[in-house]
């Protein structure tokens, strides 16, 4: 990671269904917006998904969250920085 | 209890939901909700001959009545057809819901006959899509799909149906409600005063409308805000209707193809209240150079709208008629002299290529012309180029004409088939499809569709013999390189039209063109009228792409 772009985390509520992913990603890929990382994990007994999105914190981020509450499936974005440890945490793992 | 197949329970929730007109066309993957379809008794199906025909007829009865419309196509290539006039949909923020056959759910995948991933593709394009993985599904998704259309910025919504999933038996108990318009987002009463506050405050204010104004029929509470604040009003193309042509506070369209002074009116302004507008490119010129004294106040019922392209001094989110509805109590009168005088000097000082009244020595002087003779109560729908220009520039709107554009995706082919679908929506009026002869030919097959629906559609073909903005273009732009946009073969319309079983006429060489022009009008039924139009007739003035507004080409003078 280039310590000078400053990251960091959008925490997504969203229902779990199929085709979430593709609509929450694929917002970010036609914008050209790059995700870093993701991360994702059934809720309350796989109604709901979590998503954690690693993204740089540029200026267009408030038009992403913006465009991303639109999303019919999207219930809740949170901006979640504290949660940058948990990927760098994975990295780890991954890397082992 | 009831039992029915998923294609049945889709049809009666259409029913339900009081769609009574469906375009479309069948296929292998929709043939079970055709079956269905035959035995409505309240829904008419009509017959288009390319899926995007049925896309852009669903979409003539969404703008023209404002409630949403349903289109049907099968998989495949019945799906990529009409997906084009789904993308259109999206850009111009019309209801449409499209329901697509899919191949059988145990098929989804394995790269089966006429299948594509429908869904994939139709995500960046719809506000909203389905694919239906059980038929029970469809009690909760039908209702949603129109809620979701209808809601907020309203916009199109797929439903991909697997066949099987078509066939599948579903038993419930009772009918879901019908899917309805949410209310809108609320505004705060603080930012009213704000506005209100910057309103007084500014010494050289526009107003600027756009397609949302149309949308939420705000026009009458706009029109009244600018009188009361003596602010001048420009309009997108998409808002054209919101003022009438000839109110002296009335600047008509901005950006590329904008009036000079209506551009330098922009220039020099302190303020823009900006309402239901998205700041499109065509618009604002170069946006870092619009408007540079100004102050944005922006109204939009789209938070991703507000600080996209131009960050706003004052944002309001919420619906347009009901922000203006409030804040009209809130403002006094103001007469700004000195500002309304420095437009009409720039009106004298730039004036205005637009006809005084209508003619046949220019193709702005005939569109003005047709106006004049169809109407007020009109519907004027256009296809894509110079026609459009010239036709957004000439005709006199007033609040009461309907005005369909392709504004956003800039469709070649848009205008006949939602022509088709304005006059089945609204069989008492008179409907008018401007055209030109590269984007008839896009969709010229549905003059067939109109031909056996019998509609009051007539088309003014306004035959160059080129894609005459691209001849434009290459001409100011690329050294008069014209490659690839004149046509050698000139194609018979009015035999092809004949072919179709249409009226037409001709205004080449005509000795009465006006006598003729009034006659084809005066016909009800699918017309054309032919009219030649020289290749040199440009749209004037022009920013070149990319540059700031003030920068505009040609249309200095008259002569």
């Amino acid at each position: 990671m280039h310590s000078h772009i400053t990251r960091t985390v959008l925490d997504l509520l969203v229902t779990n269904h199929p085709g979430v992913m593709s609509h929450v990603c694929g917002l970010f890929s036609r914008r050209a917006f790059n995700v870093e990382a993701i991360l994702c994990l059934p809720q309350n007994g796989g109604e709901e998904s979590r998503i954690w999105l690693l993204v740089n914190e540029d200026e267009r981020l408030e038009q992403m969250i913006r465009q991303m509450r639109k999303l019919q499936d999207v219930h809740d974005v949170r901006l979640r920085p504290d949660a940058k440890e948990t990927f760098a945490r994975l990295g780890r793992v991954m890397s082992d | 209890m009831f039992s029915m197949t998923g294609a049945q329970l889709t049809i009666g929730l259409l029913e339900r939901q009081g769609i009574r007109s469906i375009a479309g066309i069948p296929g292998g993957a929709n043939l079970p909700l055709y079956d269905a379809l035959s035995r409505s008794a309240r829904i008419r199906h009509v017959l288009t001959r390319h899926e995007q025909g049925a896309g852009f007829l669903a979409q003539g009865m969404a703008r023209v009545t404002g409630r949403p419309a349903v289109c049907f196509a099968t998989s495949g290539p019945g799906a990529t057809n009409i997906l084009t006039a789904i993308a259109d949909a999206k850009l111009d923020s019309v209801p449409v819901i499209c329901i697509t056959g899919q191949v059988p759910r145990a098929m989804i995948g394995t790269d089966a006959f006429q299948e594509v991933d429908t869904y994939g593709m139709s995500i960046p394009i719809t506000k909203h899509n389905f694919l239906v993985r059980q038929a029970r599904d469809l009690l909760r998704i039908i209702p949603e799909a129109f809620s979701i259309a209808t809601s907020g910025r309203p916009g199109p919504v797929l439903i991909d149906i697997p066949r099987d999933v078509q066939l599948e038996m579903v038993y419930f108990a009772d009918w879901p409600e019908i899917g309805e318009r949410e209310p809108v987002p609320a505004y705060f009463d603080a930012d009213l005063d704000t506005a209100v506050e910057m309103l007084n405050a500014a010494r050289r204010p526009i107003l600027w409308v756009g397609g949302g104004v149309v949308a939420s029929g705000a026009g009458q509470e706009m029109q009244a805000l600018a009188e009361r604040m003596s602010m001048p009003v420009t309009s997108t193309l998409m808002g054209l209707t919101v003022m009438p042509y000839d109110h002296s506070l009335c600047m008509g369209m901005l950006g590329m193809h904008a009036q000079r002074h209506t551009n330098m009116a922009m220039e020099a302004c302190d303020l823009i209240l900006a309402a239901g507008v998205r700041f499109d490119d065509r618009a604002t010129g170069k946006v870092q150079e619009f408007c540079p004294q100004a102050k944005v106040i922006h109204i939009d019922i789209d938070h991703s709208e507000l600080d996209k392209l131009r960050p706003a001094s004052l944002a309001i989110l919420g619906d347009v008629r009901e922000v203006v509805r409030a804040l009209l109590p809130k403002v006094a009168g103001v007469e700004r002299r000195e500002w309304l005088g420095y437009i009409e000097a720039l009106k004298q000082t730039f004036p205005s290529r637009i006809p005084e009244q209508g003619g046949h020595a220019s193709p702005q002087e005939l569109i003005r012309r047709v106006g004049e003779l169809a109407g007020e109560g009109a519907i004027v729908v256009t296809d894509v180029g110079k026609h459009q220009m010239w036709t957004a520039q000439s005709y006199p709107f007033t609040p009461g004409t309907g005005w369909l554009t392709s504004g956003g995706l800039g469709t070649m082919g848009f205008g006949l088939p939602t022509a088709i679908g304005a006059a089945l929506a609204a069989p008492e009026r008179k409907v008018v499809c401007v055209s030109g002869d590269g984007s008839l030919l896009m969709n010229i097959q549905e003059m067939a569709t109109a031909a056996e629906q019998g509609v009051d559609v007539t088309v003014i073909l306004m035959n160059n013999a080129c894609l005459g903005l691209v001849h434009q273009q290459q001409e100011l732009f690329f050294k008069a390189n014209y490659f690839s946009s004149i046509y050698d073969v000139n194609v018979d319309f009015g035999l092809i039209a004949s072919g179709f079983r249409w009226k037409t006429w001709d205004l080449a060489g005509a000795a009465d063109p006006d006598a003729v022009l009034a006659e084809a009008l005066a016909h009800r039924g699918p017309t054309l009228i032919h009219v030649p139009v020289d290749r040199d007739e440009k749209v004037w003035p022009m920013v070149p792409p990319g540059a700031a507004n003030r920068t505009m080409l040609g249309g200095e003078c008259h002569a």
